[in-house]
């Protein structure tokens, strides 16, 4: 697997817009977002209303995936290019989705909405009509998943990459900075833990940085090759982007994604919690 | 939710003594511009949160006490802008862009 076979960048998509076996996908947590412009042909989405279950705190089982693209009329053997705001935030979430429910070919569209929105490209507002399809997930490919007690018994054993801010690695912040600080579980973060945050592999326009500065990068902070490793952050998306360059971009083999992520650590009885700061904020 | 809310909904302004607000308006040749990129970098220019402008051109972050770094991206260019957060407080920063 190469970089080529996993990114497009914008002028690729371009020149594929009107490709029938390829599917654009846009991805957001705002989905008022499609609605004001999308990119030609691109189909939505919804990050919280579709790929999460509406009541318990889990992603959506195979079952519901298989009706999900079934619906949105995507097959098994055609290519998906995912795209979204925040960075691609959330389309690396569903391309990590789409890979733990075995769909064959997935990119991502480098830069995302943003990259694409600076360079002045075209967006439409023409939703698409897709024929419904028999869409078949595979079993779920829990090697890129991890759960809370993995995560646990990982302390000192495996690289735990933090990709949040630092401000909220620390404890001083308990979410991000465009947020409302309201939430109630404890701020810090996992014992050896290190601070990679995802920012530091995407340019200011969101493309990702070149393999090389990416090696450098995760070299210098401390990331150890050898090793297994698992990525989170606060819910697990912007550690779906830190997924997607560590074992997509880079190749390493044993790379999970804890979506679970610090909402949920944060808020364990009993499990340990560093907070590098002086005020401790109960 | 965790990805940057829509600026044009956001809940009117009230700051509470644990939040330190960072908000303002994009203009380009004195007109609001909606759909600019606002990121707040820390002290050190690490990138903290990013929202985009909403129809009146308006942003803004819950921050912490200290300095940052507005960097705005539009078609085009972009330009820095400095301020100085304080928990309690919203400081509000003005943000130009030069004309195409």
């Amino acid at each position: 697997m190469s970089r080529a076979d996993v990114l497009v960048d914008a002028d690729w998509a371009e020149a594929h817009l009107d490709d029938p076996k390829i599917v654009f996908v846009e991805v957001d947590e705002d989905v008022s977002a499609y609605d004001g412009g999308h990119i030609k042909g691109a189909v939505r989405l919804d990050w919280t209303q579709e790929l999460q279950q509406p009541a318990a705190r889990d992603i959506i089982d195979r079952d519901d995936f298989s009706k999900l693209l079934s619906a949105k009329g995507i097959s098994n053997d055609d290519t998906v290019v995912l795209y979204g705001g925040n960075n691609n935030w959330f389309a690396a979430y569903a391309y990590w989705q789409f890979k733990l429910y075995g769909h064959t070919d997935v990119k991502l569209l480098d830069g995302g909405r943003k990259k694409w929105e600076l360079d002045g490209r075209e967006l439409v507002k023409d939703v698409p009509q897709r024929a419904t399809t028999s869409y078949a997930a595979k079993d779920a490919d829990l090697s890129i998943r991890a759960f809370r007690d993995e995560v646990v018994a990982s302390i000192g054993a495996k690289n735990l990459v933090d990709v949040r801010s630092p401000d909220e690695f620390s404890g001083k912040i308990k979410a991000p900075a465009h947020l409302p600080q309201e939430q109630s579980q404890r701020a810090g973060h996992i014992p050896t833990a290190i601070n990679i945050p995802w920012s530091k592999a995407a340019a200011d326009d969101g493309t990702f940085r070149s393999d090389d500065e990416l090696e450098k990068l995760y070299g210098q902070e401390g990331f150890d090759g050898g090793k297994p490793t698992i990525a989170y952050c606060r819910i697990g998306e912007r550690s779906s982007h830190t997924w997607f360059v560590l074992h997509q971009l880079l190749g390493n083999t044993d790379v999970k994604n804890y979506d679970g992520s610090w909402a949920e650590y944060g808020s364990l009885v009993g499990v340990p919690i560093q907070n590098d700061t002086s005020q401790k904020d109960v | 939710m965790c990805g940057a809310p829509d600026q044009d909904t956001l809940p009117t302004l009230e700051v509470s003594a644990n939040e330190a607000v960072v908000h303002g308006t994009v203009t380009r040749g004195g007109s609001p511009l909606p759909g600019a990129y606002v990121r707040l970098l820390g002290s050190t220019g690490d990138f903290t949160a990013e929202v985009q402008t909403s129809a009146t051109g308006y942003f803004r972050f819950y921050a912490a006490d200290g300095d940052w770094t507005l960097r705005t991206l539009y078609k085009g260019g972009s330009v820095d802008t400095t301020v100085t957060a304080e928990k309690g407080k919203a400081v509000e920063a003005a943000v130009e862009v030069p004309e195409q």
